[in-house]
């Protein structure tokens, strides 16, 4: 794909967030702009999770952000339920947020290492919520309990004084205490140990289910991706290949570039094989000045003169598999 | 890592190898008596998490734990010398020479100040005494080597000019220039993209077998280790747990610290949405390490005895595969262990009890 389109998308009643078309751009100096995201639409449906997966400078990230308007878009439309994100004022925006919260990769430097953590988890109620100490303090307690922190334990305590896994516990817990819709995790686990890693990500599929919460995933990681997610979307360049159901894509990845990402992963069976054979000493071109056509066609082994003239549309190749490319690897029914 | 045979093709013999840093609060102890033996052309792996005494073990051995605060005993034999009491300058005259290093963070072992070009031929020029031309010309095949395109252009660049993929290849290019019998890559690819790092242990793979080089690969990565090494040295606070042949390790996996890492660790052939069989708490304090096995307080396992003797180093059927603990995976003794800490509720058991179904949450801390 790296291609356009939006034959993936769901009727707008079943979905929570739609995004259509969105375009994040940054001004590089002398007169270029980064383009790291260039017109990809998604919808999130209520209860969801939806994994966004590529390599770094995908536009991944900046998606996920441009969710909660940090930065607003280029162009592009963002509609939580009927509400057009794109249009509000800051001040009506500001009052969003307690509806989409985000966490964030190094836990460590997203608490503030000079409050104590009754006072980081606190501080959106501050903002938000009830004005009663005693009431704030209930709360606090009662999401520190549920992200498996001892609240009598750690109150006082300042940041530095938990390990990487309890900061993002505790990172967890001050996003859900103004009980938002969606949560957006930016490489929650991508900085922690493998055992905390588990624990974090039972954490949060365990918190979906009690707090009703709808998840934006992203990650590098697809073993991880597949383990949270609902739905998977793979992201290259600003652009995105492939959206599918997460076992249907590990089954029948259909655009080379999630091909590609398969067949890098390590597994940890020495029985099998590493594929040597994996062609790609390719490397992600400058989203400044981003190829024609399709996007990956400069690292794709499929790629022919269509590639470069004509960019992939999105379009159904197996019942809820969408992919963005001219030459899937699945046979695409109707052809 | 067998004893066998052929005695002249061992190169690396470490022997009760022991670091401490000693601070403030008290003595850290992070490497307590690793012992293990490398040959010519192997690949070792050494897995554990972040403060096991991988990345310290290793260091120690290429004598690069420096500072009055640290001290190393042991043995680490290297083609009959022993590298941990040579003066610093023998060590000099090896570093590059007969052992080199690839790091975790290609774009701090790299001088930024410097081309590219002058850091991968600095060895060639200081040990080798090779001429400013003829550097030149071996820098370009060793760029090629490592699949560099327009190495005679990336030689004049410096190194933010490189991606991080791109950086980590010269960092190898730097270490292979001399050809060393021994390259320590630390956490080579941890801080690159799924699809460079496969690029990058191919290229690592392939460099390896072509000069007979023996390499140790430090991770915290289990699918790492698996399709790439000979052998594998599991290491939880600062000792070996379980040594193998990597295919064994994994075939029969006998400490419950090396099945825990490999439980929690999210698969591919998983459906989504499988529960994670997380390790419950956390890693011990090396300043006052648990009595008996360090991995007590954590393991599904555990029984009166474990909080009191440490377990030996050893192997029970297979001389190879070796581990350390009292109630193995696998065993009858093991299995009653599991079973009578469930039927107690020890809560490190009934976490990642499959069978009852009621495997529960995230294993609180705090």
């Amino acid at each position: 794909m790296a291609g356009t389109g939006k034959a993936h998308l769901r009727p707008e009643d079943e979905v929570l967030i739609r995004v259509e078309d969105l375009v994040v751009e940054f001004p590089a100096g002398r007169g270029r702009t980064v383009k790291a995201v260039s017109g990809i639409s998604f919808d999130i449906a209520k209860g969801e999770t939806l994994g966004l997966v590529g390599e770094s400078g995908c536009g991944k990230s900046t998606t996920g952000r441009a969710l909660i308007q940090l930065p607003s878009p280029t162009s592009g439309s963002v509609r939580h339920g009927l509400v057009e994100l794109t249009e509000l004022s800051d001040e009506a925006m500001r009052r969003r947020r307690t509806d989409i919260q985000m966490i964030f990769q190094d836990p460590i430097s997203s608490l503030n290492p000079r409050r104590t953590v009754g006072e980081i988890v606190a501080e959106p109620l501050r903002v938000w919520g009830p004005k009663g100490a005693a009431e704030q303090k209930a709360l606090v307690d009662k999401i520190l309990d549920a992200v498996g922190i001892d609240p009598d334990l750690a109150r006082d305590k300042r940041p530095h004084e938990f390990s990487g896994g309890q900061c993002q516990r505790i990172s967890i817990a001050r996003s859900l205490v103004v009980d938002p819709e969606l949560l957006i995790c930016d490489e929650p686990v991508s900085a922690l140990d493998v055992s905390v890693q588990a624990q974090i990500l039972n954490l949060l599929e365990d918190l979906k289910v009690e707090y009703g919460l709808t998840l934006v995933f992203i990650a590098h990681d697809l073993a991880v991706v597949k383990n949270v997610s609902d739905r998977v979307a793979v992201m290259y360049l600003g652009k995105l290949c492939e959206v599918a159901g997460p076992d249907e894509l590990f089954a029948n990845a259909a655009h080379p570039y999630t091909a590609l990402l398969l067949g890098s992963i390590p597994e940890p069976d020495p029985s099998a094989a590493v594929d040597e054979d994996l062609v790609d000493d390719g490397e992600l071109p400058s989203p400044i000045n981003p190829p024609s056509g399709c996007r990956f066609r400069t690292r794709c082994p499929e790629a022919s003169e269509l590639c470069a003239d004509e960019e992939p549309q999105m379009r159904e190749v197996l019942p809820g598999h969408h992919v963005a490319c001219h030459h899937p690897l699945v046979a695409v029914a109707g052809q | 890592m067998s004893d066998a045979v052929e005695t002249d093709r061992r190169l690396l013999t470490v022997t009760d190898l022991r670091t401490t840093f000693s601070i403030a609060a008290g003595d850290v102890q992070a490497v307590r008596g690793v012992s293990f033996a490398l040959d010519r052309g192997r690949t070792l792996g050494i897995v554990g998490e972040s403060g096991c005494g991988k990345t310290v073990l290793a260091r120690s051995i290429m004598r690069l734990n420096l500072g009055s605060n640290v001290t190393t005993t042991g043995m680490a034999e290297f083609a009959g010398r022993d590298l941990l009491s040579l003066p610093m300058a023998d060590m000099h005259e090896m570093w590059g020479m007969e052992l080199a290093m690839v790091f975790q963070d290609p774009m701090t072992s790299l001088n930024p100040l410097v081309r590219v070009g002058r850091q991968v031929t600095e060895h060639l020029r200081h040990h080798l005494g090779v001429g400013r031309a003829e550097a030149a010309r071996t820098a370009v095949d060793l760029l090629k080597e490592v699949r560099i395109p327009e190495p005679e252009a990336r030689l004049k660049a410096y190194p933010h000019e490189l991606s991080g993929g791109m950086r980590q290849r010269i960092c190898i290019a730097i270490a292979l220039a001399c050809e060393p019998s021994l390259l320590f890559a630390d956490e080579p690819t941890t801080a690159l993209d799924v699809t460079v790092q496969h690029q990058i242990l191919n290229l690592l793979g392939r460099e390896q077998r072509e000069r007979d080089m023996a390499m140790v690969l430090v991770t915290h990565d289990l699918g790492v280790v698996a399709g790439r090494t000979d052998d594998t040295l599991v290491m939880y606070a600062g000792m070996v747990v379980e040594q193998a042949p990597t295919g064994s390790l994994f075939d029969d996996m006998r400490h419950p610290y090396s099945e825990a890492l490999l439980r929690s660790l999210p698969r591919t052939n998983q459906a989504s949405h499988t529960r994670l069989a997380a390790i419950t708490g956390r890693p011990p304090d090396l300043i006052d390490p648990p009595s008996g096995c360090a991995f007590s307080p954590r393991c599904p396992y555990v029984q009166p005895r474990c909080r009191e003797e440490v377990p030996p180093l050893s192997a029970v059927d297979d001389p190879d595969h070796r581990f350390a603990c009292w109630t193995p995976v696998g065993s009858p003794e093991g299995s009653e262990a599991f079973a009578r800490n469930v039927a107690e509720g020890l809560p490190q058991a009934v976490a990642v009890d499959l069978t009852t179904g009621s495997s529960t949450s995230s294993g609180g801390v705090g």
